[in-house]
């Protein structure tokens, strides 16, 4: 079973490799995306499945919608059409599907009747994460919604176009 | 069938963070750089959920989540800045915000 936490560190280390010498940002995205995955593969082993299952919902769920958001919201016009053409080659989502084919194969051989790592790890769920959270870390957990708060309100803040200039664009 | 070693955990943790510093340092391109910077968030994040795991206590993953919603709140805010960036100066390149004044 320790094969497992292996392969899915490699798969983590060239696919965070891919998305730093990626030219176009899409491609990285979905290097990211397959990173953050191998990430969450290396969570469960280690008897974290609570934290596993955080980081494929918030990181490559929520945070990576909200970068293709910018991005889409940033390539407007012509140079969108040549990317769309281009997504359509295989050579582009030939990379990140053979790593997440690698890392599905392991799901599937992890989670296989009988070889769960509940038997040998010491799998730390749901129920004593959240017991902690709100037990000895009651403050952090107030002040991390104060911190989402006041992005909330930044992100609006920032985000809001400037009516008088006119200026928007983009 | 024994657990994977601490020390493994850590220099997967290690690889990740030096991976997504270099990422910041050579990258110009200011998506590039939020990326990296997830990239970091998320290798410190795994330094902590593997301590926690080796001891078998719930802190490390407690702090995981905090980390979590750290990342999430600096992303938000980081791609309204970029958006802002791009509408001032019609280019993604860090070295544009130089030209600021005020």
């Amino acid at each position: 079973m320790n094969l497992a936490f292996y392969i899915s560190a490699a798969v983590a280390v060239v696919a965070t490799l891919m998305v730093i010498t990626r030219a176009n940002a899409v491609h990285a995205l979905l290097y990211l995306i397959v990173s953050l995955l191998a990430v969450a593969v290396v969570f469960y082993m280690l008897g974290a499945p609570f934290v596993a299952a955080l980081e494929v919902l918030i990181y490559a769920g929520a945070v990576m919608v909200l970068f293709i958001f910018a991005i889409m919201l940033l390539n407007l016009g012509p140079a969108t059409v040549r990317q769309e053409r281009e997504w359509l080659r295989p050579r582009v989502w030939a990379g990140p599907a053979l790593l997440a084919v690698i890392l599905l194969a392991e799901v599937v051989y992890i989670v296989g009747p009988g070889r769960g790592p509940a038997q040998e790890l010491p799998t730390v769920g749901a129920r004593k994460v959240g017991a902690a959270l709100f037990g000895p870390y009651l403050v952090g957990v107030g002040l991390a919604s104060l911190v989402l708060l006041a992005a909330l309100v930044g992100a609006y803040h920032l985000g809001r176009r400037e009516r008088p200039s006119g200026r928007g664009g983009a | 069938m024994a657990t994977v070693p601490l020390e493994h955990s850590l220099i997967l943790a290690a690889a990740l963070f030096v991976l997504g510093m270099a990422g910041v340092l050579a990258r110009r391109n200011v998506v590039f750089v939020l990326m990296s910077l997830e990239i970091m968030l998320n290798a410190a994040g795994l330094a902590f959920v593997a301590a926690g795991s080796r001891w078998a206590q719930p802190d490390g993953q407690a702090m995981f989540i905090f980390i979590l919603a750290m990342a999430a709140a600096e992303v938000s805010v980081g791609l309204a800045l970029v958006l802002l960036l791009y509408r001032r100066f019609k280019t993604l390149d860090v070295d544009a915000a130089s030209k600021m004044r005020g």
